[in-house]
């Protein structure tokens, strides 16, 4: 039997959602029979390969090299999903929406409260600049499926993919499944 | 006041007539054309040529053809001279010797005004405004005495019944009815209300009633106290109206002062009075109940019916709400009969309607036509099709609540069915003309953007949809948007209609349900010209590979 | 007491004559969704969440401001209400400014709840980022109108219950807001009688007690009901 192709990607988030993923503890050993890992932040691969079964997107649409790369992982993608608050509702990293514009958000942070030596960064090609609205990743791309939570709990994310491994869409329904937050 | 002093006043009026008649409009359309200063060179002029006591020159209504205002027309010659200019004055008056004159003269046998069925207008352009004894000189009150004195209350409301008269505030509902349903109610305290709040954008036939014949509109009110057993009237008017609300203001003091409103109205046992709500231009202010809240002094907001007004209204009173076209067509129904109102128009929709005729065509104004003409008849032979060197492509009734209807459908009769089945309503009156010119996806956006602003924030569909419609328009109408986008429009245009509180957001979606059902192509080509040709992957397709 | 028969959802209830169609199915055990109702002060009708099909009346009606009559057929979960409800939750969730991991209320909110009811994993609408304040002038409470819905919860219990009217709705479409006194910040308002009322009223996060930090907050549901109660029922007693 061919194993799963799944990848894991990380974007403006704060991990959390991978961290829940770890808590998973010995299942990890027993999903491990099933899938291949091909792309994850946990696993050194540089490049997001074609032909990917399921990817699960933890984080929202925040900066150029965000969106970018979801339309990537999406075009080599059998199976999206949005994994946790920040990618379905971009949830925190958009608390900086608020206060409109890129340019008015890095004034704020980098100007306005800089302590030592207020400035800008900028460094072309290495830290990615901001786009001006932070977006769930359904805004930008089609998801497959919807993984609330902040994080979601471990139990949630295995009840999500393991009806994935055997082929069948799992329902996301109630409390325990699709609660925000 | 008795009928006989009325009738005095009448013959006085008609006595001291001069032969000729000057009429000039000042209603606000010809007034911003500088109709003010006009009126005023043409009362010199005739000084100047010493022929006062011939001539005189009366400030008036509306004529209807504001797109080519200031009017000027002549009495009893049935001259109507266009755009006049203030100096064109004096050759008026010599054209009225027998001379020449510089003014255009505009042919009055023109389909414009020979289509025409003026009910509700039939004043507007005769008589002074702000004269009562110019409106009993045409039989004015006279109707007011005859339900006093020759009618119960039930022959009143059943004549109203026989007429087939329906309300001209946008859902047709029959009057008749209404009024009954009121005057059943059990209490003695009863409001008789009407709406003047006109807030549809680019309408203003209510305008030119209140502002050519506001006296029609108070003698209708009393019929209507008098019918339902109320004795105290509201006019609910927009403060942007402030000619209409002067007007409206001196025909109370006037018929206060002959004793035609206030107490025991002709020595009848009937009082009733009439006091003016002026509200602050918030759309949603014309629905019923809003209004209600607004003249109770509340945050005009509306709340669901049932309970109707006619049960519940004004501080929990029966109230009778009607527009004021309703209430302008009351004294003729009653003047010549509930049968021959019933002759005019078509079966289900009696009598005339006037429509507030806009956009892309050559003659725009207010015209009043019987119900059942075609819009093509509108349109084309009235309006003179569209303006110079464009096609008509639809035509828009029924303003924000409305839809449109494709230059295919002209031949469709203006009647409440009709209309309703091509997905658009009579509404209020106003008829706008679209040309090749205009995209349908920015039309749908304009009215979407105007329900949006003026939704009161009630209730979420309204308040949150109309916001989200707007911005799904705004996306494809700058090629920003997918097939996606198109689909979560159709899947909220009618949750918003079916869930909303009141008719603002019951109707808001209309404008785009209408523009989709008959220029979808145009939606379609937006969206495939979007994001430079390169669509983004769906999710239907990578499911199935 | 006249007493009226009507089905609900296939099933025949009985019910009191002048209650609404949501009182007798909540008496009959039947849950129809609700947001912006609280017992014992007036409805509104403004959430649409309780819309029911009633046979007969081509459209919906809200159950809690429509008393029920002899023989009405009420079907209070057809597909297409599930699915406008699930709309309408969507639409508050893209209105405000929700984010629920760092949220007073997180776990303890019925507009969170209610999303768990009518099924929403994400909201299909574009989510606006409003700009809205934050009034902590209150001694004793706090306002993010980031998380309000506009119920106008707060604003009837203070008026009808504590008599304070402290609460009101200004402005119009998407930019009414709840305001307190005439637009002043919350501490300013003499009227305020401290009484807390509107803070228990409040579904969501957007009223809190001062000193809450995320999820910490649980509200006392039931004081609402207790007075309520006591002054209709004349029970003291909790
Ligand atoms: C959003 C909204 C705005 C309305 N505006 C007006 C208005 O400006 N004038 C009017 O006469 N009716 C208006 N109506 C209709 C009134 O609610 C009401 O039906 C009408 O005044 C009844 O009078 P009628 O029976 O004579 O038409 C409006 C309705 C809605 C839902
Ligand atoms: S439909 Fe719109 S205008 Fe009417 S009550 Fe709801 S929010 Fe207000
Ligand atoms: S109020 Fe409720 S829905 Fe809103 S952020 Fe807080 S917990 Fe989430
Ligand atoms: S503050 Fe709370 S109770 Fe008041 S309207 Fe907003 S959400 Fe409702």
């Amino acid at each position: 039997m061919t194993k799963i192709k799944l990848a894991t990607v990380w974007l403006a988030g704060c991990s959390g959602c991978h961290m829940s993923f770890l808590d998973l503890d010995e299942w990890l050993f027993d999903l491990a029979e099933k899938v291949d890992v091909v792309y994850s932040p946990i696993a050194d691969v540089k490049e997001y390969p074609e032909g990917v079964d399921v990817c699960l997107v933890e984080g929202a649409i925040s900066n150029e090299e965000n969106l970018e790369f979801i339309h990537q992982v999406r075009e080599r993608t059998k199976f999206l999903i949005s994994f946790g608050d920040c990618a379905v509702t971009a949830n925190v990293p958009a608390m900086r929406n608020m206060l409109g514009k890129a340019d008015h958000v890095l004034r704020r942070a980098y100007l306005e409260l800089g302590e030592v030596t207020p400035q800008f960064p900028h460094e072309p090609g290495i830290v990615p600049e901001l786009i001006d609205r932070v977006t769930p990743v359904h805004e930008v791309v089609p998801v497959d499926l919807y993984l609330p939570g902040c994080p979601p709990p471990a139990e949630r994310i295995r009840a999500a993919i393991e009806p994935l491994l055997r082929g069948e869409k799992p329902v996301m329904e109630g409390r325990e499944m699709i609660k925000f937050g | 006041m008795d009928l006989k002093e009325l009738l005095t006043i009448a013959a006085k009026e008609e006595e001291e007539a001069k032969e000729i008649c000057i009429n000039c409009c000042t209603a606000a359309g010809c007034n911003a054309a500088n109709a003010v200063e006009l009126k005023k060179n043409l009362d010199k002029a005739v000084k100047a040529a010493g022929l006062d006591h011939k001539i005189e020159v009366q400030s008036v209504g509306c004529m209807g053809l504001c797109g080519r205002g200031p009017l000027v027309e002549i009495d009893p010659d049935n001259i109507l001279y266009e755009q006049v200019k203030p100096d064109q004055a004096a050759s008026i008056v010599d054209a009225v010797n027998g001379g020449e004159t510089t003014a255009i003269q505009f042919d009055m046998e023109h389909p414009f005004f020979a289509y025409q069925f003026p009910i509700v207008t039939e004043n507007s352009g005769r008589i002074d405004p702000e004269r009562i004894e110019s409106y009993i000189a045409v039989g004015g009150y006279q109707q007011l005495y005859k339900v006093l004195y020759e009618m119960t209350r039930f022959e009143l409301i059943n004549e109203i019944t026989v007429s087939g008269l329906r309300g001209r505030g946008g859902a047709g509902y029959p009057t008749g009815l209404k009024w009954g349903l009121s005057a059943k109610m059990p209490g003695n305290q009863k409001y008789v209300v009407c709406n003047a709040d006109e807030g549809d954008p680019g309408a203003f036939m209510d305008r030119s009633v209140l502002e050519s014949d506001p006296h029609r509109l108070i003698e209708a009110m009393a019929i209507a106290g008098y019918a339902v057993g109320a004795n105290h009237g509201y006019i609910y008017v927009r403060a942007e109206y402030p000619l209409a609300i002067k007007r409206l203001n001196k025909a109370i003091q006037q018929a206060k002062k002959y004793g035609l409103l206030g107490s025991q109205i002709f020595q009848s046992n009937f009082d009733f009075k009439v006091d003016i709500r002026i509200g602050a231009g918030a759309f949603v202010c014309g629905e019923e109940t809003a209004l209600i809240a607004s003249i109770e002094g509340k945050r005009g907001a509306p709340h669901p019916r049932p309970p109707y007004p006619s049960e519940v209204g004004i501080w929990g009173c029966p109230t009778v709400i009607n527009n004021v076209e309703t209430y302008a067509n009351i004294p003729v129904i009653l003047r010549e009969g509930g049968e021959w109102f019933a002759n005019i128009g078509t079966e289900k929709s009696t009598g005339t309607k006037v429509f507030a005729l806009t956009g892309k065509v050559k003659n725009s104004g207010l015209i009043e036509v019987p119900m059942g003409m075609t819009i093509r008849e509108i349109v084309e032979e009235m309006g003179g099709g569209a303006t110079v060197g464009s096609t008509i492509k639809a035509v828009q009734t029924g303003g924000p609540s409305g839809g449109c209807i494709p230059a295919s459908k002209l031949d469709t009769p203006v009647d409440y069915e009709s209309l309703q089945e091509l997905g658009t309503i009579m509404g209020s009156g106003g008829m706008i003309v679209v040309d090749s010119e205009t995209n349908m996806v920015d039309f749908a956006k304009f009215f979407m953007e105007f329900c949006r602003d003026e939704s009161c924030g009630k209730c979420i569909p309204c308040r949150a949809g109309t916001v989200q419609m707007y911005e799904i328009l705004q996306k494809i109408a700058e090629k920003r948007a997918t097939q996606a986008d198109l689909h979560i429009l159709e899947t909220l245009a009618p949750m918003v209609k079916e869930t909303s509180l009141c008719g603002l957001g019951q109707s808001a979606p209309n404008p785009v349900l209408s523009t989709l059902r008959f220029f979808r192509e145009e939606y379609l080509e937006l969206i495939e010209s979007s994001h430079n040709g390169k669509v983004p992957v769906s999710a239907e397709r990578i499911d199935k590979s | 007491m006249a007493v009226k028969s009507i089905k609900i959802n296939g099933r025949m209830v009985s019910a009191r004559a002048g209650e609404s169609i949501l009182e007798a199915a909540e008496d009959a055990g039947i849950h129809i969704p609700r947001l912006c109702h609280v017992e014992g002060v007036s409805d509104v009708a403004a959430c649409r969440m309780c819309l029911v099909k009633v046979e007969g009346n081509n459209k919906f009606v809200p159950a809690c401001m429509t008393p029920v009559e002899e023989e009405m057929i009420v079907e209070t979960e057809t597909p297409k209400l599930q699915e406008y409800r699930r709309m309408i939750v969507e639409l508050l969730f893209a209105e405000g400014n929700h984010v629920c991991a760092v949220c007073v209320v997180n776990g303890n909110c019925q507009l969170q709840d209610l999303a768990i009811e009518v099924g929403m994993d994400h909201s299909r609408f574009e989510y606006r980022f409003p700009v809205r304040g934050v009034d902590l002038s209150h001694r004793l409470f706090g306002r993010d109108d980031n998380r309000c819905i506009l119920c106008t919860r707060c604003v009837r219990v203070c008026d009808e219950i504590e008599g304070a009217h402290v609460w009101d709705v200004a402005g119009r479409g998407s930019k009414s807001r709840i305001v307190s006194g005439l637009k002043e910040p919350w501490g300013k308002v003499d009227a305020c009688t401290e009484c807390g009322k509107c803070v228990e009223s409040c579904p969501t996060g957007a009223l809190f007690f001062k000193g809450s930090a995320v999820g910490e907050m649980e509200r006392d549901r039931d004081k609402l009901k207790f007075l309520i109660t006591a002054r209709q029922k004349k029970e003291w007693t909790r």
